[in-house]
């Protein structure tokens, strides 16, 4: 009897101990249609239903959490969520801090979007988001960076004539585009930046790195990837 | 919420605009100013709390305590609020972390510090990896209202200070002339006039706790400005049912209302504190309060 009291306890505690761990997965929400918060105030886009059906496959529980772009890496190493998918492009520069999964998304197109034809992209004034690769290329391209924390402000400074042109990735910003009416257009080439977008992981995190690295294989091999690819980001879009 | 929100695209513009204020997205909008009133209720007293304490520590006669009590006042005024904001979380968020895990998994064998990463064992995880969002928020709320108290406790610990040594020395000689003890002049005399001196620098204080409340965000709560500034961007057809241009200065006049009625508000109510305080006192406030006194 008392053996089979302590059985039950000890099921109890290893059940509950493969079972409880949730995985939080940390993104910004402010990154359409990367991560955004829908009307009914949910986080939704490209990387909640790829995320959830990453969680599937793998076979875990994830919850997901919002967190400033600024702390988004502090508060991974430290612990208080598990993963990134925040639309965060793999570079040397982070892959020392963190570890990233296999790109879900391929190397990304960034475009500069302004409010009329013909400015200065190599002299005039650039806004970008703060500790971007974007961010970055204009620090050494020879035009002014002004930095902002949301990747909304930096459009924003366009529209109101404070920067000449905006520098992000081009998927953000083609829905702005479209949506603007002719106000504002894309100028200049394309810049293709960074190794692709990958899920951001704590470096000691190698299992968990792992089931969603086999996750991800396994959309890219059945296809479902480029079927979510294409629904939020347009049939032209790059697929694997 | 309505029965004619199906299609927003087809309303005219009132029945849109009903529609468009009471998405699931506005009412986290709303419910962020309960979340900072809440903080704001919390957080006052306890950092009052904070200050005394730091007050009384600092003009303590013994010495380490007057250490502690000074230099908590000079570091904390002097680390800048964004900079305290984002390390001092993390640091606190790990100390506790790191004692319930030196407590609960003594056997733990791999090094809390990988490189960059911090690891504790799954048990010593606060709140546990388990824990439904719900208490992860709460305990998100608790470091806010440490964080924020520390750092305006110091602030008034200074006010404090500067206020117990505003009042009048005959005041407190009369106290041991009547043969009080230290403790009891200090409770007695000290404490109860000290308030008036230390309302106007305290009252500034609380007006800056007000508008310090978007740093909330830094430690991962959604706070007023967050969601004005997220609501008011600009929404494009594609991601939203209710497509809008950049909107953000209509929500932040909105805050500025608020911001607006929280001083008027809290300006009166120090207006009646600062009254009741000066009655009876030595002060040029207390005097004309007892001359208007029709005798």
């Amino acid at each position: 009897m008392k053996n089979i009291l302590l059985m039950a306890v000890g099921l109890a505690v290893s059940a509950s101990t493969v079972f409880a761990q949730t995985v939080r997965m940390g993104t910004e929400g402010a990154y359409a249609p990367y991560n955004f918060i829908n009307d009914s105030g949910e986080i939704d886009g490209f990387e909640r239903e790829l995320g959830d059906e990453l969680c599937t496959r793998a076979e875990l529980t994830c919850e997901w959490v919002k967190n400033d772009w600024d702390s988004i890496i502090p508060n991974l190493v430290s612990s208080n969520y598990d993963t990134i998918m925040a639309g965060m492009s793999i570079t040397d520069e982070r892959d020392e801090v963190i570890d990233f999964t296999q790109d879900y998304y391929p190397p990304t197109a960034s475009a500069y979007v302004a409010a009329a034809e013909g400015v200065d992209l190599e002299g005039g004034i650039v806004a970008a988001q703060t500790a971007t690769i974007q961010a970055g290329y204009i620090a050494e391209s020879g035009a002014t960076l002004v930095e902002f924390a949301t990747p909304e402000e930096t459009v924003a400074a366009v529209r109101n004539g404070e920067a000449d042109a905006v520098f992000a990735d081009r998927d953000y910003l083609v829905p702005l585009v479209e949506a603007s009416g002719g106000e504002l257009m894309f100028v200049g080439p394309d810049v293709p930046l960074g190794g692709g977008v990958g899920m951001g992981l704590r470096e000691s995190d190698a299992e968990l790195r792992e089931k969603f690295d086999a996750a991800i294989t396994s959309m890219k091999e059945d296809g479902s990837l480029n079927e979510l690819l294409k629904k939020w980001f347009g049939e032209d879009t790059q697929t694997y | 919420m309505f029965a004619f929100c199906q299609d927003p695209s087809e309303l005219e513009t009132l029945r849109w605009l009903a529609c468009y204020l009471t998405t699931g997205v506005h009412f986290s909008f709303y419910f962020s100013f309960i979340k900072v009133l809440g903080i704001l209720a919390v957080t006052a007293p306890v950092a009052l709390a904070f200050g005394f304490l730091g007050a009384m520590a600092a003009r303590s006669r013994f010495i380490p305590f007057s250490a502690i009590g000074k230099s908590y006042i000079a570091i904390v005024r002097g680390v800048p609020d964004i900079a305290f904001f984002l390390f001092f979380v993390i640091a606190l968020d790990q100390a506790f972390e790191w004692l319930r895990h030196s407590y609960l998994c003594p056997d733990w064998e791999e090094p809390i510090r990988q490189g960059t990463d911090f690891i504790v064992c799954p048990a010593a995880k606060l709140p546990l990896g388990s824990a439904p969002e719900v208490v992860h928020e709460a305990y998100a709320f608790g470091l806010a209202v440490i964080t924020f108290s520390l750092v305006f406790g110091a602030f008034a610990a200074n006010v404090l200070f500067g206020a117990m040594r505003a009042v009048p020395r005959a005041q407190l000689e009369t106290a041991e002339a009547y043969g009080m003890s230290q403790r009891q002049t200090f409770r007695r005399v000290l404490v109860p006039q000290m308030w008036v001196y230390a309302l106007p620098g305290l009252s500034n204080l609380w007006q800056v706790l007000i508008k310090a409340t978007p740093l909330l965000f830094l430690l991962g709560i959604e706070d007023v400005v967050y969601w004005a500034r997220e609501l008011g961007g600009t929404k494009t057809a594609r991601f939203s049912d209710y497509p809008h241009g950049d909107w953000r200065m209509w929500y932040f006049l909105a805050l500025l209302l608020f911001y607006l009625l929280m001083t008027w508000g809290s300006e009166k109510i120090l207006n009646r504190i600062m009254l009741r305080l000066t009655k009876g006192q030595a002060t040029a406030g207390g005097e004309a309060q007892r001359k208007a006194r029709p005798a």
